[in-house]
């Protein structure tokens, strides 16, 4: 098997390397985001909704400036929804023509401290689409419709201070006032309220949020650090629940009551993958145990394991503990004839992502599913890259279960399925 | 007296061994260094032009950033910033190469601030949808198969690889030509069982930057699809004196300017 063998360019006689400098960018500063159009419908009636889904054009332009020692981010989604069809802008819910999700400063007044002030996306934790200490504002209206991942994340107006000391670290989340959830509230997805008895849709929930400044804030922190190939972390919230939790007595209006977790997490290589556990303890309002009008205090347990088990083919499962801390006031508080919820609500979560066609074809699947409430969400994803900036995508929101009020039980009328087409630049 | 006589006795056997006579782990160390650890710390843009069999072109654009842990050629760390395609824009991939287990690696996702650990997957998948696998690109233990040196000539050692452990592995066999002066590996050929073509390694472009022998151009054609990636380095740089902490959850969730420039 004769074989020749070419010396590659420029070893023959090595010369310096004539490095190419890039050439300067036409912009003065960098520019990237998207153009997507995205449509999906309802793949049965609901009485109190459209049958469209989501159908929507979308264009996000995210803006990064860097000075000597500051980096300005502006990322802004800009809208047009005939589905919802309201084109106001609200940059608190993020209805209307405009989301602005970024635009933030970021610099590091000492050596071992990051700053990033003003409006950003924050996300700490070891669940996979499961919360426990990561209190940051979630739009599950996005998550349920079939927009991508990301906007399962909703913005924070904050300040965030990180500090570095080497093996433990500690970050300082201010947020001077309340940001909520962005929840479901009847205006895209049909909901069981429990205070009507029935589904409901369309009519918002009349929510009173805690909406002063700096009276009205919200702190979260955490601590953290490795162990040996385990990063473990503390974590401290002091705010309010971030879904309505409440009921005010007098008015009956949806409320956030005031809620405090303390929490930890660990997360490392187990077996052939990643392990991670994460608890939680959500202490509610003065008083939540024996007022049926407030949430209970709970206990919150995670567990989950993820391991590549075949080729370009991931699999993780997750169980989940929610347990009511005073469940014998709960059950004596309750009115007669209400909706009386187990202690504990128990869920196993699959995850399975596999990818093919050098990587240009992603199939993935998400389920949810709870024993003790006997239903769940099945979450499927096809998205295929026809070229580099454009994805074709086709997915499924299904919800099942029994009763029509459980957690994913009554969004039943809303399972969906949708397609999009994304370019990006 | 005695020990002389051994001596001379032993000395034509030596005289009969070519000159430039050389141990094959000992090329085989030469050539994982001279790939993988040359200086300290390195930085370098990375294009990857990915061209399947019909044609079509797909392009990975990243900066890498790698630092050593020490002189032993073992333990090291790698930063990887994407810049194109769009969609992977500012996300980060950072891996710590373990010698006493797998390795650690992280995803940081940007437009959701979410730093994932992920699951050490095997070395022997495509890194990023190219023809290279991940093993290509951070180094193959040099212990996980048999050298054999089955040829010289004036350029190149001819080595023949057999793994230890076949089962772990998609190929039978590899051979390398290991350039002799500079100890880079100009072609590696990957063989199935049947002694078939499955994959061949070329490296196209030797530059000399800060003093070292790089490959700053090289690809990896895959026989059985008729893909291939091309794959070429610039703005390469050696010794960058890159701090250890670049390569913690701090610097994935704010990318280290100074250095990515």
């Amino acid at each position: 098997m004769a074989q020749e063998i070419k010396l590659p360019e420029g070893l023959g006689d090595l010369s310096t390397m004539s490095q190419t400098v890039d050439e300067a960018a036409g912009l003065p500063f960098d520019l990237s985001g998207f153009l997507e159009s995205r449509i999906g419908t309802r793949l049965q009636k609901d009485a109190l909704e459209k049958d469209t889904s989501i159908g929507e054009m979308r264009l996000q332009v995210g803006i990064e400036k860097e000075f000597d020692s500051l980096t300005f981010n502006l990322v802004s989604d800009f809208i047009y929804d005939p589905v919802q069809d309201r084109y106001a802008v609200d940059l608190e819910t993020g209805q209307g023509v405009v989301d602005l999700r970024e635009a933030n400063v970021v610099f590091s007044p000492l050596d071992f401290m990051d700053v990033k002030l003003g409006r950003q996306i924050l996300t700490w934790g070891t669940g996979d689409l499961l919360f426990i200490n990561d209190l940051f504002p979630k739009d599950w209206n996005s998550f349920f419709i079939g927009r991508d991942d990301e906007y399962l994340k909703g913005p924070s107006d904050a300040i965030k201070t990180a500090l570095f000391f080497g093996d433990y670290n500690l970050d300082i989340i201010y947020v001077p006032r309340f940001d909520a959830d962005r929840f479901i509230d009847g205006t895209r997805l049909s909901f069981f309220d429990r205070a009507q008895g029935s589904l409901s849709g369309e009519n918002p929930v009349l929510a009173n949020p805690p909406d002063k400044w700096f009276g009205d804030d919200e702190l979260s922190l955490r601590f953290y650090g490795s162990i040996g190939a385990f990063e473990t972390a503390l974590y401290y919230y002091n705010g309010y629940w971030k879904s309505p939790a409440g009921q005010n007595f007098i008015t009956g209006l949806a409320e956030f009551p005031k809620l405090q977790v303390f929490g930890a997490s660990a997360r490392g290589p187990v077996g052939k993958g990643i392990g991670s556990v994460e608890v939680g303890y959500y202490k509610s309002a003065d008083g939540a145990a024996s007022n049926p009008l407030v949430r209970n205090s709970e206990f919150r347990f995670l567990v989950g394991y993820e391991q590549e088990i075949g080729t370009e083919l991931t699999g993780s499962v997750q169980y989940y503990l929610e347990r009511k801390s005073d469940y014998d006031q709960y059950v004596a508080s309750l009115p007669v004839g209400a909706i009386q919820d187990r202690r504990d609500r128990h869920m196993f979560t699959l995850r399975l992502t596999k990818l093919l066609m050098q990587q240009d074809l992603r199939l993935s699947l998400f389920n949810f599913y709870s024993p003790s409430d006997k239903d769940g969400y099945l979450r499927l994803k096809a998205a295929y890259k026809i070229r580099d900036n454009i994805t074709a995508e086709i997915g499924g929101n299904v919800f099942y279960g029994q009763k029509i009020y459980s957690f994913f039980g009554q969004f039943k009328d809303n399972s969906n399925i949708f397609a999009a087409l994304h370019y990006d630049f | 007296m005695k020990h002389m006589l051994k001596l001379f006795l032993l000395l034509p056997l030596f005289w009969a061994v070519p000159a430039h006579a050389i141990d094959v782990m000992d090329v085989v160390k030469k050539a994982n260094h001279m790939s993988y650890y040359q200086a300290n710390d390195g930085r370098a843009k990375v294009n990857m032009r990915i061209i399947d069999a019909q044609g079509r072109t797909r392009v990975r654009e990243f900066i890498i950033l790698r630092r050593d842990d020490d002189d032993t050629d073992t333990g090291q760390r790698f930063y990887v910033y994407f810049n194109k395609p769009a969609d992977v824009k500012k996300m980060v991939f950072m891996v710590i190469k373990n010698m006493d287990r797998g390795d650690d690696r992280w995803l940081y996702l940007p437009a959701l601030d979410l730093v994932k650990r992920i699951a050490a997957s095997d070395e022997r998948t495509s890194f990023v949808g190219s023809n290279f696998y991940y093993e290509d690109v951070s180094g193959r233990g040099i212990n996980e198969d048999t050298h054999t040196l089955v040829k010289e000539d004036d350029n190149y050692y001819i080595i023949k690889s057999i793994p230890k452990d076949p089962q772990a592995v998609e190929f039978a066999s590899y051979k390398s030509w290991i350039h002799k002066s500079t100890f880079l590996p100009i072609k590696t050929e990957y063989y199935d069982a049947a002694g078939e073509k499955l994959r061949s390694y070329s490296a196209l472009k030797v530059d000399m930057v800060d003093g070292y022998p790089t490959v700053t151009a090289s690809s990896m054609e895959d026989h059985k699809t008729g893909g291939k990636t091309l794959m070429n380095y610039s703005a390469v740089k050696y010794n960058v004196g890159l701090p250890e902490n670049i390569f913690t959850e701090r610097y994935l969730r704010k990318a280290p300017r100074k250095y990515l420039r």
